[in-house]
């Protein structure tokens, strides 16, 4: 078991704000959940706050708020998971090729426009040049990065890994999505995403970061147990059994999950899958889910991640995410299961550390 | 998680470059000292006859028919490129055993570019180009190989920039070690894209001529093409015959130092040679070839060389790049690289460093340039740096 020491989520919810969340969940009519922002005065030099592109900022910020809850100043390795990275200064850069013809194109977005450069701002920041990765593969970009954490840690070789997901909308790239079913039509409350019978889902962001040790201390929040990613799966009954096999192996059975965590996002072309194990494999579980609060992305499990070791701590369950009435125990283990279109599938098992 | 794996051994290799088809192909040229890197034919960009490229001289629909894709719905020419190169890899492994868990970890940087930069215009106004939406991502090409090559398993893509496919082949080894996957196809795939030949140029690193790397005239970068992939796997199932060699050691290190630049003295780039070095448990009297990043840009190389210099002092062993081959294939090159350091081991090889004319004033170390008989290889380190100061090095061995 890794164990959870400082954690940071920024997101569409007030999650800065230590536990309001729990009491106060803000509600949106649009089709696109962005991130309530710190005020990035205090994380950037005001030159390099000029120069950095959006995600930068998110991405940096969150770790920041992370190392400081741990009270780590330098991270000893960083691993990130990001889907849509920094494709913003991307289209930013290609648009300006279009425009000036190719010719006398400035360089800047170009520059910001690496992946790899959320985790190389994390690590010019701290000075931290050690380890350094970062994962993006769709809904399977943050679930590498952790992986990559638990083999880091088990090596030994450093002795903590911030482990991040950053990921933010892009104006092009959910246009285009939208164009082919991906996100519903705007108008809809977040806090009504699942009786709204329709395709697609809401867009949403965020950048949540967990710094992540052997070891437990007086800040440690919970333990996170495995994860266990599959794709393509031909049927329900192949994901009832990696569910199985994977609880199996944790030396676990469905009735030891206290509360299972889903990715359930509105679209009515997939969300079926859920439903399925939550009347099948999970009925007599605690069920919840999360995507109303954070929306889609490609990195959201970092935040049910979140979620999950807040909740064990507090030892409370928001009601807004709570999908039947089953009774609440003590929250030992969250399982948390996610898939993105019936492709990327994961499973997450967040375990109190006590 | 299991318990510690021992050795991993590289089983199978495939490769599309500049060069040719194929690894047989690649040896020729790499033999005969033949680059591939030429006039841009078929990008289309305003920089054609500007600047040259390692562009591989198929269309899409060529290369769609080598590929033999079931499906060329939506897909894009990285992911042609990758299937091409990962079904030489594999064409000898057994899937049918349901015991040896195969896994995909691909390394790519400029592959979701290409379609976007076709066809943003469309995908904006009209449906007639939506098939294609989904491939603006990362993920999309490892997924395409993975489907059409029949890799149920693990499936992860890395983008590190320059060090992406390195930083791939890495960690598909530390899942070995780890005994979470007994097989991995580790890679990289990269297509050429107006994007990125545009932004190198912007940058003002392309060198309008054929790259020079380490000369003390070096101007820039090629930009080039390509997919390569490798199949590595644990002690448990690798085939006796089927081996090519071992992957013995791999490091990485961050320079935090800036977005795109290297550090100027070099610490960076040692670090991670140290790092790999220090996996292998081999001394750097050992290392008998590097096959160095050496892009050909006036920074980048200056800090590699500082770096070996570091490392291995002033009798550093013969170490040549072979960009001036293929060009810099991006994401990809860490792959590329890594089956010419097999055919070096192979062969006992080592790759002339084409373009060499003047040494750099600031190290005393000059790169091979191929006038040696009767060398012995039994150990190569391969170096990948990228954009943001991400570093790797790889070291393959005599099995």
């Amino acid at each position: 078991m890794l164990f959870i020491n400082g954690l940071a989520a920024i997101s569409p919810q007030p999650t800065l704000n230590g536990d309001q969340f729990f009491r106060e969940i803000k509600e949106y009519d649009t089709n696109m959940l962005q991130c309530i922002e710190p005020d990035y005065r205090e994380f950037f030099h005001p030159n390099a706050l000029r120069r950095a592109s959006r995600v930068l900022k998110l991405g940096w910020s969150g770790a920041k708020i992370c190392l400081d809850d741990a009270k780590i100043k330098i991270p000893d390795s960083i691993c990130l998971g990001t889907g849509k990275g920094c494709f913003k200064s991307t289209e930013t850069f290609l648009f300006s090729v279009n425009e000036n013809k190719e010719e006398f194109v400035p360089p800047s977005p170009f520059i910001q426009s690496a992946h790899g450069s959320i985790a190389a701002q994390i690590a010019i920041q701290t000075g931290c040049q050690n380890y350094n990765m970062t994962y993006s593969h769709r809904a399977f970009s943050f679930e590498s990065a952790l992986l990559d954490a638990i083999m880091l840690l088990q090596e030994r070789k450093y002795t903590n890994v911030l482990l991040g997901g950053v990921d933010e909308i892009q104006e092009i790239q959910f246009k285009t999505f939208e164009r082919i079913g991906h996100y519903k039509k705007p108008g809809i409350s977040n806090l009504q995403l699942l009786n709204d019978n329709s395709q697609g889902t809401i867009a949403g962001e965020g950048s949540t970061f967990f710094l992540l040790e052997n070891s437990s201390g007086k800040n440690t929040y919970a333990g996170i147990k495995a994860v266990h990613t599959f794709s393509n799966p031909p049927d329900a009954s192949s994901i009832k059994t990696e569910i199985n096999n994977f609880l199996q192996r944790e030396g676990l059975s469905a009735e030891d999950i206290d509360l299972v965590l889903l990715g359930l996002n509105g679209d009515v072309l997939f969300d079926h899958i859920y439903y399925d194990m939550m009347k099948t494999v999970f009925s007599e579980n605690k069920q919840a889910f999360f995507k109303h609060l954070c929306g889609e992305y490609h990195t959201s499990s970092a935040f049910a991640i979140w979620l999950a070791a807040k909740m064990i701590r507090k030892q409370e369950i928001p009601e807004t995410i709570l999908l039947n009435d089953q009774p609440a125990g003590k929250l030992s283990n969250i399982l948390i299961y996610n898939h993105y279109r019936n492709v990327n599938h994961s499973l997450l098992l967040i375990g109190s550390h006590k | 998680m299991g318990e510690k794996h021992g050795h991993i051994f590289v089983t199978g290799m495939g490769i599309i470059s500049s060069l040719g088809t194929g690894v047989p192909e690649q040896l020729e040229k790499l033999r005969a000292g033949e680059t591939g890197i030429g006039p841009i034919r078929n990008l289309e960009t305003r920089l054609a006859g500007k600047l040259m490229a390692g562009e591989i001289p198929f269309t899409d629909k060529k290369l769609a028919r080598l590929a033999r894709v079931t499906d060329t719905k939506g897909i894009s020419r990285g992911a042609l490129l990758g299937i091409i190169a990962a079904r030489e890899a594999m064409k000898d492994t057994n899937f049918n055993d349901p015991q040896i868990r195969t896994g995909i970890i691909s390394g790519t940087t400029a592959e979701a570019m290409t379609n976007i930069e076709r066809y943003l215009k469309d995908f904006l106004s009209n449906d007639s180009k939506n098939e294609y939406i989904e491939s603006q991502d990362w993920g999309f090409s490892t997924e395409v190989i993975a489907r059409e090559l029949g890799i149920h398993g693990y499936m992860s893509t890395i983008n590190t920039a320059c060090s992406s496919a390195a930083n791939a082949i890495m960690t598909g080894a530390r899942m070995i070690k780890h005994g979470l996957l007994d097989r991995v196809l580790v890679g990289g795939t990269d297509a050429l894209s107006k994007v990125m030949l545009n932004g190198f140029h912007a940058l003002m690193i392309v060198d309008p001529e054929s790259c020079k790397p380490f000369d003390r005239n070096r101007q820039g970068l090629n930009i080039g093409e390509g997919a390569a992939y490798l199949v590595i796997e644990s002690e448990r199932t690798a085939r006796k015959d089927k081996i090519l060699c071992e992957l013995s050691g791999y490091g990485n290190s961050n320079e935090a130092y800036h977005l795109t630049a290297l550090s100027p003295d070099g610490d960076g780039t040692a670090m991670a040679m140290n790092n790999a070095l220090e996996e292998s448990g081999l001394h750097p009297g050992e290392i008998d070839y590097i096959n160095a990043h050496g892009t050909g840009s006036l920074n980048s190389d200056l800090s590699e060389a500082l770096g070996l210099e570091k490392i291995f002092g002033k009798n550093a062993p013969l170490f040549s790049s072979t960009k001036p081959f293929t060009g810099h294939t991006l994401g990809s090159v860490g792959a590329l690289e890594a089956v010419f350091s097999v055919l070096a081991l192979q062969n006992n090889l080592v790759f002339p460093n084409l373009n060499f004319r003047q040494p750099m004033e600031e190290v005393s170390i000059q790169p091979y340039t191929g006038n040696t008989s009767g060398l012995t290889v039994n150990h190569v380190m391969s170096n990948s740096f990228g954009f943001g100061g991400n570093n790797t090095s790889l070291i393959f061995s005599k099995a």
